[in-house]
């Protein structure tokens, strides 16, 4: 039981970090980005071929089994999973952004998903690979729970994230400008805010934490090229029920999910597991479509 | 008959079959807006579906009702509609890409279950064995192909006529409305999340005859034949095609799979040993590139919708 909370805890810190992004592009730029899961796969593996690269700078640090190339790795694979971001925006996003569809985003974005996973899969192969072969003996951490060191690192760095990027929205001006252009677009363009320069930080922020994610579900669990196309229902689910939008509330979302998954071992058979975050977005739906905690102006119908 | 001339038989039976799905994403997407992210969930209950109920009992698995197939097809039709109603009611009064990522939850769940719930589906194996309709009248295999095609083909200009009469009735009109300019429909009184779900649930329903017909022809279902890939592929065609035109929508289905077929016996031929699943994985790219850049460059793919005007104008009133 305690196993499970912990479990469901630590998934939920991934699908948290991959959420926000999410919440951000669907309350920014107003679209539901199939592809947002993609770029977690896409950082995972970027920091894996900077850590085969980087491999002799250093063994591991301390109870971890990572060490300094694979932190240097994050950093090059925030980078490059941002300027991924930026491409897609640039090719395919900014060209539809003016048709009178807007789903014609969404469809777009389904498509530029697939594209990226091929990409993934072409160039790294389908097989599941891990940042490191060292294994790691689970220490106990309370009576009946065990918890690998870089387990308890995944969840500490989830929760510094969570916490700064809170601050950032709420104290800096770049900050200000993201949450102004969520709740209403018109006011914010004549309050001469640069739109542009608005949409380009949050595919940075969304897309090097998603990079973050993708580290952390690669530390964790493993690297396939279907982690994005498997993440993609969780993400949707823990944004929604939070509220499109905000923030904490896709904190709290992505806790929801991933807790439930961890739980629902108990009462569904282990095949479904990946069914749960379906159930809680049709429960949210049909319950209450504005999510637990209130979204930005443009979330709701 | 040559080889060529069986295997184009074949050819046009699948793709005049992926046609009727196509059409049914039309009326969804190319006529009212809905984005159905969930295509092969939608087919998968239709083949399941079917499956089970013309099935021959079979001590392990549930049903196996013997059904004759049109009342089979015709379960899982129903079936279908029920799934859309239950996705529909729940996100088609809300925020518009709501239904997309519901309609892509359920063809995850439905995978599942596919793979996970062994004593009504078979598991992993599948339902084999099942009866294949009036095979018994034919000699050959090709004999009986070249009759299902026939078969396949009424029902598709069937599905094609019913579908070019619905959109241009007042009903029709309406959904264009609804995709236009939701506020000036609700303002004539529209009902515009019912127009919705009967658009949305119709064009499963018609997804759905098309897993049926497939299970009638091929005589087993499993799960393989029912991965992601074809959400997209369907896709495909309907954007090439040209979305919101019926005819469009069976041209893309067979030039699309015409492509696929061809791109996958180039592969298949041309790569070297030990990289067929990177050939594949270009193969599939080929897909996402070809819904992105029609999506930019070509929005009206080959057909394309006809300019509607009023009928005033076409009378040369004033």
């Amino acid at each position: 039981m305690l196993q499970a909370l912990a479990d469901g805890i630590l998934s939920g810190a991934i699908i948290a970090l991959g959420a926000i992004g999410l919440t951000l592009t669907m309350g920014i730029l107003r679209f539901a980005n199939f592809a947002h899961a993609e770029l977690i796969t896409w950082g995972a593996y970027m920091a894996l071929a900077a850590v085969s690269l980087l491999g002799p700078l250093g063994g591991p640090i301390g109870p971890f089994s990572f060490g300094l190339p694979l932190i240097l790795g994050t950093i090059a694979a925030m980078g490059l999973t941002s300027l991924l971001a930026l491409t897609i925006d640039g090719l395919v996003f900014r060209q539809l952004r003016g048709t009178s569809n807007h789903l014609t985003l969404v469809f777009a974005s389904f498509g530029v998903s697939l594209l990226v996973r091929m990409l993934i899969l072409l160039i790294f192969g389908g097989a599941a690979t891990y940042y490191s072969n060292t294994l790691q003996i689970a220490i106990p951490v309370a009576p009946g729970l065990r918890l690998m060191p870089d387990q308890l690192f995944a969840l500490g760095l989830a929760a510094v994230l969570v916490v700064a990027l809170y601050i950032f929205l709420q104290r800096t001006r770049l900050g200000l400008s993201m949450r102004a252009l969520a709740e209403n677009p018109d006011l914010t363009r004549v309050n001469g805010v640069s739109t542009a320069r608005v949409i380009r930080w949050t595919w940075i922020i969304g897309a090097s934490l998603a990079a973050i994610a993708g580290v952390l579900y690669g530390l964790t669990v493993q690297l396939r090229p279907e982690v994005g196309f498997h993440l993609i229902l969780p993400l949707f689910a823990a944004a929604i029920l939070g509220g499109v939008g905000n923030i904490p509330g896709a904190v709290i979302g992505g806790m929801i999910v991933g807790l439930a998954e961890a739980f629902a071992v108990f009462i569904l058979p282990p095949g479904y597991k990946m069914a749960v975050p379906f159930l809680i977005l049709l429960a949210v739906l049909y319950v209450r479509p504005t999510g637990l905690f209130a979204g930005t102006a443009g979330a709701a119908k | 008959m040559s080889g060529f001339g069986i295997y184009l038989v074949f050819f046009l039976i699948i793709a005049l079959n992926y046609g009727i799905m196509v059409l049914g994403l039309n009326l969804q997407w190319g006529y009212t807006g809905l984005f159905n992210a969930g295509v092969v969930g939608f087919y998968a209950i239709g083949a399941y579906g079917t499956a089970i109920l013309a099935g021959p009992d079979r001590a392990a698995l549930i049903g196996g009702f013997g059904l004759p197939f049109p009342l089979a097809i015709l379960g899982g039709m129903i079936l279908c509609a029920l799934a859309a109603i239950v996705v529909g009611l729940a996100t088609l009064k809300l925020r518009e890409e709501y239904l997309a990522i519901a309609t892509f939850g359920i063809a995850i769940t439905i995978q599942l279950v596919a793979l996970n719930f062994e004593s009504l589906t078979g598991g992993a194996n599948g339902l084999v064995g099942l009866p294949r309709p009036f095979i018994d009248a034919f000699e050959s295999t090709t004999s009986y192909n070249l009759f299902f095609l026939a078969v396949v083909a009424c029902v598709t200009a069937l599905v094609y006529v019913a579908l070019e009469a619905a959109v241009r009735s007042p009903w029709g009109r309406l959904l264009n409305a609804v995709r236009e300019d939701e506020v000036a429909a609700r303002s004539l009184g529209k009902n515009i999340a019912l127009i919705r779900l009967q658009a949305f649930v119709l064009g499963c329903t018609l997804i759905g005859l098309s897993g049926g017909i497939y299970v009638a022809f091929i005589g087993f279902v499993s799960p393989l034949d029912f991965l992601p890939i074809l959400t997209f592929q369907i896709w495909a065609m309907l954007i090439v095609g040209g979305s919101g035109n019926n005819a469009g929508a069976l041209l893309g289905a067979i030039v699309v799979w015409a492509l696929w077929t061809m791109s996958g016996l180039a592969i298949s031929r041309f790569s070297p040993v030990g990289f067929q699943n990177q050939a594949g994985a270009i193969q599939t790219m080929l897909i996402g590139l070809l819904i992105v850049s029609m999506l930019i460059f070509r929005p009206r793919g080959l057909i394309g919708e006809r300019a509607t005007v009023s009928s005033h104008k076409e009378r040369g009133a004033p």
